[in-house]
């Protein structure tokens, strides 16, 4: 049996002797367990006075505490410890590479279809999406493309019956918009459409986006404010667009747009032909014709439509050269979109 | 449409330069797409006279002193050319010239001397041969004597021109023609429009003999006649074949050329017949009988339909209307009479004809863009004009016009300013309105704010105050539109409806999982039915046919997507890259009856396809099962059969109790007749997935449901079955499932096959929950439960618990 000083002195040795887990719980064991050393000085309070009794429990206690806390904070040290060398075994090079399920992405045409889709949706338009298998009377008649127009040829529209073919523009999706809504009405109709041609600029099946405003006096200055926004959020903030005389059946005035060239800025490039500014889509003010045909009074309401090649706008935006690059889906091709 | 600029000038003066020519062509809806100098690549070439020619001996060559006036009076020029004689005028490229092609003249030894530059023929100049008399000749160009000593042979020769091609719409055929766009620029530039001549006198002679008939009025609307004779086949000027050279057409004999000029002056193709070689000197305009033979111009015996009109004489066949003339009735070196014909076909009747029997010519190219009958008035007198001031032939009185008859007057609408204004969205001042449309020979006249506008005959194009609003705009300037942003209009609410955005983000999606999104074309083959294996009487087969594809392979329309995705992953294999995961959503095509009588189904479709060493059935599954639970879904599998996948790793998938697609392994020998490398296809899998997504999509949540924690404790047990090896895991997962309303989830943690348990046998370990939103699972509940489930599988599978 120790007295306080003899195990205070020791106490303090073998604590310093402590270096690992397996040492502290038998350091432990040996001076604060119930049958500990610590707990060992209270045998002795037996052969202390009675009045002095109340005094050595006291000491004992302090003994106890001053022992608890030098324990206590190498517990914590030898965690610590432990933790470091536990650290140090699992340091990892963070260099290494890794395997991974690369994600894939979606195709140009989508991307450049909903980019589009984006900016008209902010004003306003509606999204419908019409049959790709039409009839002559939404696809023709009806958009004032008369029976003996050319578009009409053999050599531009796959026909499947005498009256059934392959839609040759999206343009169709108005009447069948104009058919169940009533003005206000602003829709894009994007799709596929298809027409008898293949070569670097053209594709059997392509995708167009029409867009249709009806309401009371729409004019051809809305047509150009709508596009110029249009671009700017297209191509650049500085991107303008200029108008000039075209013909389109179901639209008069009928025009051409054409946007500033966002490569050069307008002084002429390969890009542009020099001319500073690049054709994209055709438009125009709705002709009165097609609005009757589809029931609306052209006395009261007027309107505006566009039509947009989304192959041309993407081939534009990212510089592809030839169409079928969009239908042969190669991967090194695919895999450069990514947004 | 091509324009000599020189030739334009005739009808109005242009003061201003080509660029500006070219852009006012353009703001006004007449693109210029090239302009072509006829004197390009030529520089440095002068009139020269040969003031002294000797024979440089011991050579082909002449030794030739050359004076070309102010560009130097004596140059030494070496010629291997025969023809050159002295006093000669020749074109003298002199050193520093340069010739089409490109070639550049420097001093040239030449044996012992050098020559100092090269004399040319006609050739050598790029010159087509009937340019200039003699520049088809073989050997040096001889100039006329009195050509000009040092003059630029650009200038002599007429090269300093210019060729506009000028892009005209559709919707104004009138613009076909010199005179045309001189109408054009004439309003533009502000001038006055000089009409050609159009005056002829007719002799007074008649031939009673002669007689035209028009049949099929429908189709041929309006035809003149008018009979020449005593044909003088003189040469052609020389102006006219150059005019004519320059916009394309070939210099022939007098008559040819001259329905030529009105064609390309006018817009009029005029057709001559050799009135000798026209039985019973009739003309009868009229649809062929079917089957019916023509021999046309170019010796082609062409056989034709009713759909086709004949001009015919009292026995046979003499020309194609609008198309192309008959052999038979060809204008010769002898002809001596013949009968004008300056008619109005209609368009579409000419395009079928011309695209039925494949031909191409000037007047069928002209024809299918719209003639009107001033034009075949106008085109007509002027070919009289050129007949009789030339000195080709004798203008005669018999003359000839049938018409279907259509008003000779202009008509009139009535527009106003307003209107034209509330179109365009800017305000243009009534004034101007009236001033632009006089320049383009609209006749108007004012009343109380309406103009009243008489169209001209060309202008068939023009019917209501919206056309008359894209005249006036036209003129006064695209660039004063100002852009607005439907300052009256309402404000709607856009963007993507539920559907549309779903799309996008189960698109999304799949590009997360490492699928790239490809697009191919929705025409296909009928051979690819067979390459699939699919059986004579697969529904799939019922395909709508195109009646005019472009090529077989692109023949039908899809019923099925799997072999455009075999074939996107083909060209990437060939390509070296063998690593793909691919999906597709796009239309297939079901016809609701054959023949096509209406618009078929259209049934979005999506296709997965992947290949690759990391790719097997279960990644295709992963995919799936990922898929449907990032859309809460619950699919279940059952073996399928398709025709094109391996027997043993084929499932139709399921969504409540539906079937929505379905997966598997392409079968090896499809493989093997796919175009890749030998090597590889021992080693390559394919797999493919079609679903049915306008199905699908009616399984997607319409929208999230919060159910609160019912607060009550769930219990689980494990359950470790044996089973005959050929059950299905997934059967057996079923049954679990609907052996007790209590069963909420079922996992399966372990499967395995040991000679302990039977070689027949495997070991499947589940994991069972039970969950109730009315009470605690307790464990005796749980045991109960267990009990049913496990009598279920001894019942069902003969299960025996481990």
């Amino acid at each position: 049996m120790f007295n306080a000083d003899e195990l205070k002195k020791l106490f303090l040795s073998d604590l310093n002797n402590v270096e690992s887990e397996n040492q502290l719980s038998e350091f432990w064991k040996k001076f604060l367990s119930k049958q500990g050393a610590v707990q060992g000085l209270m045998a002795n309070i037996k052969n202390v006075a009675k009045e002095e009794k109340k005094s050595y429990g006291q000491f004992v206690n302090d003994v106890k505490n001053w022992a608890q806390k030098l324990y206590e904070e190498k517990k914590a040290e030898i965690e610590k410890a432990a933790l470091n060398a536990r650290y140090d075994l699992e340091t990892v090079d963070v260099t290494m590479p890794v395997d991974i399920q690369t994600p894939g992405n979606l195709h140009p045409l989508t991307t450049v279809k909903y980019e589009m889709i984006n900016v008209f949706a902010g004003m306003g338009f509606e999204i419908f999406e019409g049959p790709e298998i039409e009839d002559d009377d939404h696809n023709f008649t009806r958009l004032n493309v008369l029976k003996d127009h050319p578009s009409r040829d053999m050599q531009d529209t796959f026909w499947l019956t005498e009256d059934l073919l392959l839609r040759t523009h999206t343009s169709p999706g108005q009447i069948r918009v104009m058919d169940a809504e009533k003005p206000p009405i602003k829709v894009l109709v994007p799709g596929k459409v298809f027409r008898s041609d293949s070569d670097a600029t053209h594709s059997p099946m392509f995708s167009q986006m029409e867009g249709l405003v009806v309401d009371k006096h729409i004019t051809l200055c809305d047509l150009q404010g709508m596009l110029d926004e249009f671009v700017k959020n297209m191509f650049s903030d500085a991107a303008k667009t200029r108008l000039r005389p075209s013909y389109f059946p179901f639209t008069e005035p009928s025009v051409e747009v054409d946007v500033s060239c966002f490569k050069c800025g307008g002084k002429g490039c390969s890009l542009c032909k020099g001319t500073g500014w690049i054709e994209v889509l055709g438009g125009g003010v709705v002709n009165n014709k097609v609005l009757e045909n589809c029931g609306i009074d052209s006395t009261k309401y007027s309107g505006l439509a566009f039509g947009i090649g989304i192959e041309r706008i993407t081939m534009l935006k990212y510089g592809i050269n030839h169409m079928g690059k969009m239908f042969e889906n190669d991967i090194e091709f695919l895999k450069q979109f990514k947004a | 449409m091509k324009v000599l600029l020189s030739w334009l000038k005739d009808y109005v003066d242009i003061d201003v330069p080509l660029k500006t020519l070219e852009e006012k062509l353009f703001s006004t809806g007449f693109e210029v797409e090239g302009t072509d100098y006829l004197g390009e690549g030529i520089e440095r070439i002068f009139v020269g006279e040969v003031t002294s020619i000797e024979k440089y001996e011991g050579t082909h060559l002449y030794i030739c002193h050359v004076n070309c006036g102010k560009e130097g009076e004596d140059h030494l020029i070496l010629t291997g050319a025969d023809n050159v004689f002295k006093g000669a005028k020749v074109p003298a490229a002199l050193v520093g010239a340069k010739l089409p092609g490109g070639f550049e003249i420097s001093p040239r030894k030449m044996k012992d001397m050098v020559s100092y530059g090269m004399l040319c023929s006609g050739g050598e100049l790029g010159l087509d041969p009937e340019w200039y008399p003699t520049a088809g000749v073989d050997g040096i160009m001889i100039l006329d004597e009195n050509a000009p000593v040092g003059e630029d042979i650009k200038t002599y020769l007429g090269l300093e021109d210019y060729v506009l091609d000028i892009s005209v719409t559709a919707n104004r055929p009138d613009c076909q023609s010199m005179l045309g766009i001189a109408r054009e620029v004439a309003a533009f530039l502000g001038k006055e429009l000089k009409m050609p001549d159009l005056s002829y006198t007719e002799d007074g002679t008649t031939d009673e003999r002669i007689h035209v008939d028009v049949i099929d009025k429908d189709i041929c609307p309006r035809y003149l006649g008018h009979y020449i004779y005593d044909i003088n086949q003189v040469e052609t000027p020389l102006w006219m074949k150059r005019r004519l050279i320059a916009v394309g057409h070939n210099a022939i004999s007098i008559i040819v050329d001259i329905t030529n000029y009105v064609l390309a002056e006018i817009g009029q193709p005029m057709h001559a017949f050799d009135l000798s070689t026209v039985a019973g000197r009739s003309i009868i305009v009229k649809r062929a009988a079917d089957g019916e033979e023509i021999v046309t111009l170019d010796e082609k015996t062409r056989k034709l339909t009713r759909n086709n009109l004949l001009i015919c004489d009292t026995e046979k066949g003499i020309a194609l209307a609008g198309v192309m003339g008959g052999l038979n009735s060809e204008i010769k070196d002898d002809t001596k009479e013949v009968l004008f014909e300056s008619a109005k076909f209609v368009k579409d009747n000419v395009r079928k004809t011309a695209r039925g029997l494949g031909i191409q010519s000037d007047a069928s190219a002209r024809y299918e863009k719209g003639i009107d009958e001033y034009s075949v008035e106008t085109g007509m007198a002027r070919a009289l004009n050129l007949v009789q001031t030339l000195g080709a032939a004798k203008v005669s009185s018999s003359h000839f016009d049938v018409t279907a008859g259509a008003s000779r007057e202009e008509r009139e609408i009535t527009v106003s300013a307003e209107q034209v204004n509330y179109v365009l969205g800017i305000e243009i001042p009534e004034e101007e309105m009236i001033r632009i449309l006089k320049s383009l020979s609209f006749g108007v006249t004012c009343n109380d704010g309406t103009m009243t506008i008489k169209v001209p005959r060309f202008r068939e194009d023009i019917e209501t105050y919206q056309d008359i609003a894209e005249e006036v705009i036209r003129e006064y300037g695209y660039d004063k539109v100002v852009p607005t942003f439907l300052s009256e209009s309402f404000v709607t609410n856009g963007g993507l409806n539920a559907a549309q955005t779903k799309e996008l983000e189960v698109k999304k999606y799949l590009c997360t999982l490492g699928y790239y999104e490809i697009q191919t074309i929705a025409m296909t083959d009928k051979t690819e039915f067979d390459k699939f294996l699919l059986s004579e009487n697969d529904s799939r087969r019922t395909v709508i046919e195109l009646l005019n594809p472009i090529t077989e392979n692109l023949g039908i329309m899809r019923t099925m997507m799997s072999p455009s995705m075999l074939r996107a992953i083909e060209t990437n294999i060939k390509n070296g890259n063998d690593d793909v995961r691919f999906f597709e959503l796009a239309n297939v095509y079901i016809p609701k009856s054959l023949p096509l009588t209406e618009q078929p189904y259209e049934i979005k479709t999506l296709c997965l396809g992947s290949a690759g060493a990391k790719e097997n059935f279960f990644t295709m599954k992963e995919t799936l099962e990922s898929f449907a639970a990032d859309n809460d879904l619950t699919f279940s599998y059952q073996r399928g059969n398709e025709p094109y996948f391996h027997p043993g790793r084929c499932a139709d998938v399921f969504c409540n109790g539906e079937k929505i697609g379905t997966f598997g392994q392409l079968r090896y020998e499809m493989i093997d007749k796919m175009e890749i490398a030998e090597g590889k296809k021992a080693s390559t899998k394919i797999f493919l997935a079609e679903f049915n997504y306008d199905l699908l999509k009616k399984q997607f949540k319409t929208e999230i449901v919060y159910k609160p924690d019912s607060g009550f404790a769930k219990n689980s047990r494990d359950l470790s079955v044996a089973v005959n090896k050929n059950i299905a895991c997934g059967d057996i997962i079923d049954a679990i499932r609907s052996a007790d309303t209590l069963v909420s989830a079922v996992k399966v943690f372990d499967i395995f096959e040991s000679e302990k348990i039977g070689l027949d046998k495997k070991s499947i370990a589940f994991n069972i929950t039970f969950s109730s939103d009315e009470y605690n699972i307790t464990d005796e509940k749980a045991e109960n439960v267990m009990e049913k489930v496990l009598s279920v599988l001894t019942e069902k599978f003969d299960a025996k618990r481990r």
